[in-house]
């Protein structure tokens, strides 16, 4: 009996190495191990074997089913394996060809650009209001100290709706309508469209954007003016933007200053874009007039404050670098589609 | 403004500086420069020479051979210039030596960089040492330079010493600035102020012209009676008499600085008139005083239509509110404007009347633009003059008269001047101005500021004084922006408020708006912006009926045209255009959007602003790629439930049979559709394009972003599949509402998976499929528990006209 299972053992070791697929390993574990394989009618012979044989017999049998079937498992997974490298073999592609893309949209340029403003000021606290474009004169200009006859009034090229109302040509109207809130501190911007009459040409467009920017607070400084707007250009133009402040005249603020910053495609050498200056001219600020504090009911003794406007355009044109401002209007697509 | 750096130095003694320099630090002291030319960039080895004799060329009948001394030596030219003629000699001429460069091409055309090398050659085999120059050639317009011939080389006066620079004897060795002057800096449209800011930025000394006693032992009242009838628009009169003029050209040292200011000399009169207003600032005028009759000046305003015709020979109409300078009879000038053609100096001119006044600004400004007539001296006026200058500048124009030898001062002023402008105080408060500016300058230092401006301080009262022609400094904040600027904006530290910290943040409003892009974009569509004004043929291109109240606008009244007229009542032609311009271009598949506002009268006097976030599109995709990008938003920012599309939606601009009114919970979103085929004809755009518009203001109330985890389910769903014929007229929304209506809490969701039109269903109805889907969060649900809500379902759809298939 010993022989026999040794023989079958060797047969069956011999059957499983020459099996190529995992239907041949079954029908070999079938031949050998099934309920009507060998082994099964190698034990039906079990009754022959002497009582004090049978334990023996019987571990030799199980010893060899054992073996038989680890083997069988060996190949089945050395098999399966063959196949899956068979399979990714057959499965290769050209990594190279193009992919299937979302089409997703794009953001104008000016909301990219106002956005990256909008985030430096509220990070540094400063809450995002709005206000009317179709605007009381009074918000637009006299409470900003430009009183009817003031020569900013013609400068400004404003247009009116009627004697009372025009079309805003700054936001900083809105800081009007923040002061006689009357809610203190105020720490604003506040972005929107403003207008002027000015033709359509490659530096001008009658309909516009601006960022208003400003603080009211105890002990404002003109140093804090500075400060603010020097960490401002850092964040939009890059940790090695200065900055230089130039005196300057807005009737609502006094002192009044240009900011420029270093030029960030040159880095101040001078260059086409900073035409030769190494310098940008990029906002307008200053100290708000006390007689706007006045008009607005805010205590000019008690408090102080600063102001700035931001041309978005401005902005956006010289950081995206576009050199016509009619493209931000037109909406072409393949413009668009590059922010 | 233009000033030339001679100029100033002539008022600023010890100045030095590079033009950069000069530039940077007055710009950095608040007078900002924009640019500047120095007019002897190009020039060099340039001389003073003398013709000493013209010879014939040769071989070349346009040539001619000169013999030039030019001092240390005589060298050989050849010339072409037509006034150089055989024979002659004695000529003071411009040589430039070999080596030497000029500016630019005798033509007068654009300069060249680095201007043009001079080199000696041969011309026609005659050896030439040099080159004779026109003015051109040096870069200035002969315009300047009165006797110029402009086809020959430049003469230069008997003064000019041979062999000396000819440069310097042009006046060329200069350079002009240009300024960029603030309104409320009238002190600075003179050569004096800028002089003035330029001594207190260079801490220098200011020296203003000396300007002595004029005028013979004759009395002026003799000549001329003055009476300022409207003096609330004529706030000084000052006027002298000169006699015995004799017209001649202004001396070389006065025509050239005209010439820095841009003006072209004319006379010794008109050029002295002109020199004042550049230097002071204060326009002048002359009338020929024959032709005032009565001997009389009246200073009134005129009538209504009244009609005049000005020294340009045009007739100018006026009314009441236009300030005129008469005499005894009739209107001999627009004050402050133009001089009249009836009183103007010719050149047979005797006795003239000089007038310095200061008239009212905003009245100058507005009577200009009224009368159409914009010149030099209306510039300066309506900038608001200091009366204290007007009586120097006319001291300084009679000084010159003099000098000049143009002709006799009277002796004596007429001055009509009923209120002084007095000089204001200002309480100094350093420490106010030190907490304003963030700084700590010393009360010496601002008082050496104070002292360069011709600010001074009276110890008693504590109070600045402040000069007449600083009408800007009014208050404590103007005395600190003067402290910043000699102290140097650059100097002021730079700090962060340090008050209570406040919260940065965004509205909820803004919010949605961003949730309206982001999702936008999300769906492939590009952020388009266009103008908030158009024109009122909008209306007509979209086929608004002629009532519609959309048509009610607000209108602009000074717009730049007709198409920028109206402020938009709706967002669509902006879109529409956008979607043409791109389709023209050969675009394909365009998407875009934009989150703007329309303007709608009230009946107020501001109209409402609503934002609007209209979408459109041409290409890929249909009505519904349009709606679900619609509700792909609305749901993100909480309007989740079940939308309500009404088909009759009534606009005008789109397609009949595929429009629908978006509403939610019975208010009104909004609308979408197929743009009507003619008005994308009309546009063109030669697709089908899909609109929607979305009203912000009403879809932001309706908004929120409160989030509620709900579970997920734990016991499993039951689905029936429900298949009807219905009529194909009937949109299958009434389905959807019968299945949310009858099944109650225990429907969880429902979805066409068909629709289907075609032989096999009967003319004029359509087979549709729903799935759906029953839950209950506590159980299995059992056919006990649906059937009920199936027959329901069923016994509505039916009563609908639904017929159930098997």
């Amino acid at each position: 009996m010993n022989e026999r299972l040794v023989k079958l053992k060797e047969n069956a070791l011999a059957k499983i190495n020459e099996a190529d697929s995992l239907d041949k390993l079954n029908d070999i574990r079938v031949a050998f191990l099934g309920k009507k394989g060998e082994l099964t009618e190698i034990l039906k012979g079990m009754k022959d074997v002497a009582p004090e044989e049978r334990p023996k017999v019987g571990q030799i049998v199980n010893e060899t089913r054992a073996a038989i079937e680890e083997v069988l498992e060996d190949a089945k997974k050395s098999l399966a394996s063959k196949a899956l490298e068979a399979k990714l073999k057959s499965e290769v592609i050209d990594v190279t060809l193009p992919a299937k893309k979302t089409n997703v949209g794009h953001s104008h340029p000016n909301t990219l650009a106002l956005e990256e403003v909008k985030k430096i000021f509220v990070g540094m606290g400063y809450e995002v209001v709005e206000g009317p474009e179709v605007e009381y004169d009074y918000y637009n200009f006299e409470a900003l100290n430009i009183p009817a006859n003031h020569p900013a009034k013609d400068e400004q090229d404003t247009f009116y709706i009627d004697e009372k109302t025009l079309l805003r040509t700054q936001t900083s109207s809105v800081q009007v309508h923040e002061m006689e809130r009357g809610k203190l501190p105020i720490k604003m911007i506040s972005p929107g469209r403003v207008y002027r009459a000015d033709e359509v040409d490659a530096t001008h467009s009658p309909c516009f954007h601006q960022v208003e920017g400003m603080v009211i607070d105890e002990n404002i400084t003109f140093a804090d003016l500075k400060g603010t707007l020097a960490e401002f250009a850092k964040q939009l133009f890059g940790p090695e933007t200065k900055v230089k402040f130039r005196p300057h005249h807005f009737p609502f603020t006094e002192p009044s200053a240009e900011m420029d910053v270093s030029c960030f495609k040159c880095g101040g050498k001078g260059c086409r874009m900073c035409k030769g200056e190494g310098w940008i001219e990029i906002l307008g600020c200053g100290m708000i007039h006390p007689h706007v504090f006045e008009m607005s009911g805010i205590d000019k003794d008690k408090y102080t404050g600063f102001a700035f406007g931001i041309g978005l355009e401005r902005i956006a044109l010289l950081k995206y670098e576009i050199d016509d401002m009619r493209l931000l209007y037109e909406n072409d697509e393949r413009f668009l589609k590059q922010f | 403004m233009n000033t030339s750096l001679n100029w100033i130095k002539a008022m600023v003694p010890g100045l030095e500086c590079t033009d950069q320099e000069f530039r940077d630090a007055m710009t950095l002291s608040g007078t900002k420069v924009e640019g500047f030319e120095r007019y002897n960039k190009n020039l060099e080895k340039i001389v003073v020479g003398q013709i000493e004799s013209v010879e014939a060329h040769p071989d070349a009948s346009k040539l001619v051979v000169c013999q030039v001394n030019v001092g240390s030596e005589t060298v050989q030219i050849v010339t072409g210039a037509p006034n150089v003629k055989v024979g002659s000699s004695g000529q003071k001429v411009i040589v430039v030596l070999d080596g030497g460069k000029v500016a630019g091409g005798h033509d007068g055309g654009a300069l060249p960089e680095n201007g043009i090398k001079i080199k000696k050659g041969k011309l026609r085999g005659v050896e030439s040492f040099g080159m004779m120059c026109s003015m051109e050639e040096l870069g200035v317009s002969s315009e300047f330079f009165p006797g110029a011939d402009p086809d020959g080389i430049y003469f230069l006066g008997d003064d000019a010493e041979v062999g000396s620079s000819a440069i310097e004897y042009l006046g060329l060795d200069d350079v002009v600035y240009e300024y960029e002057i603030t309104n409320n800096r009238v002190d600075c449209y003179s050569v004096i102020g800028i002089a003035r800011e330029a001594a207190a930025t260079f801490k220098k000394e200011f020296k203003a012209p000396v300007v002595t006693k004029t005028g013979n032992d004759e009395d002026v009242n003799d000549y001329i009676k003055v009476e300022v009838k409207d003096s609330d628009l004529c706030k000084r009169y000052t006027a002298r008499v000169v006699k015995d003029i004799k017209l001649a050209p202004s001396p070389e040292w006065m025509r050239r600085r005209l010439m820095t200011a841009g003006i072209r000399p004319i006379n010794n009169i008109v050029d002295i008139t002109n020199y004042v207003m550049e230097e002071y600032g204060q326009p002048m005028h002359a009338y020929d005083l024959e032709t005032i009759e009565d001997r009389k000046i009246v200073v009134a305003r005129a009538k209504d239509g009244e009609k005049f015709v000005t020294l340009d020979g045009q007739e100018r109409n006026l009314d009441s509110e236009v300030l005129m300078i008469n005499d005894g009879k009739k209107a001999i000038g627009i004050a402050g404007i133009m001089g009249g053609e009836n009183s103007m100096i010719t050149d047979n001119v005797k006795t003239m009347l000089f007038e310095a006044a200061t008239f009212d600004g905003t009245n100058i400004r507005k009577s200009a633009k009224r009368v159409g007539l914009r010149t030099d001296a209306s510039g300066k006026f309506e900038k608001g003059l200091d009366p204290e200058n007007a009586m120097a500048a006319m001291d300084r124009a009679c000084q010159l008269i003099e000098e000049l030898g143009a002709g006799v001062v009277v002796g004596g002023a007429i001055d009509i001047y009923p209120v002084k402008n007095e000089r204001k105080r200002i309480t100094f408060e350093p420490e106010k101005i030190n907490a304003l500016l963030g700084t700590n300058v010393s009360t010496d230092d601002m008082m050496t500021y104070f002292k360069r401006l011709e600010i001074e301080y009276d110890k008693d009262s504590n109070e600045l004084i402040i000069p007449t022609f600083r009408q800007d400094l009014l208050r404590n904040a103007d005395i600190a922006e003067e402290v910043a600027r000699f102290f140097g904006y650059d100097n002021i530290p730079t700090t962060l408020p340090h008050g209570a910290t406040t919260m940065g943040k965004i509205s909820f409003k803004q919010e949605v708006e961003l949730e309206a892009a982001r999702i936008a974009k999300f769906a492939g569509f590009s952020e388009a912006m266009t103008y908030s004004f158009e024109s009122p043929k909008v209306f007509d291109k979209l086929m608004l009926d002629a009532d519609d109240k959309l048509r009610k606008t607000i209108v602009i009244s000074n717009p730049l045209g007709e198409d920028f007229s109206i402020m938009r009542t709706l967002p669509l032609n902006g879109m529409l255009n956008s979607l043409s311009t791109n389709y023209n271009r050969r675009n394909k598949n365009v998407k875009l959007f934009e989150l703007a506002k329309v303007y709608i009268p009230t009946g107020e006097e501001l109209p409402d602003e609503r934002v609007q976030f209209t979408l459109g599109f041409f290409g890929d995709g249909d009505f519904f790629t349009m709606k679900g990008v619609v509700e792909e938003f609305l749901d993100e920012i909480g309007i989740s439930n079940k939308l309500t599309y009404n088909a009759d939606a009534k606009k005008n601009f789109l397609h009949p049979g595929r429009q629908a009114e978006i509403s939610y919970e019975g208010k009104v979103l909004g609308y979408l559709g197929e743009v009507h085929p003619k008005v994308a004809d009309t546009y063109g755009i030669g697709d089908r394009a899909y609109v929607a518009v979305l009203d912000m203001p009403v879809v932001t109330e309706l908004a929120n972003f409160d989030i509620k985890y709900t579970g997920i389910a734990k016991f499993p769903a039951v689905t029936r599949d429900l298949s009807m014929v219905m009529p194909k007229t009937m949109p299958v929304g009434d389905v959807e509402a019968i299945i949310a209506k009858r099944g109650g809490k225990l429907v969880e969701s429902y979805n066409l998976f068909d629709i289907y039109e075609g032989s096999q269903i009967k003319e004029g109805f359509k087979s549709v499929a729903y799935s759906i889907a029953f839950r209950a969060n506590d159980r299995t649900l059992e056919d006990k528990d649906i059937t009920p809500v199936m027959d329901n379902i069923l016994k509505d759809l039916s009563a609908a006209g639904v017929e159930l298939r098997a």
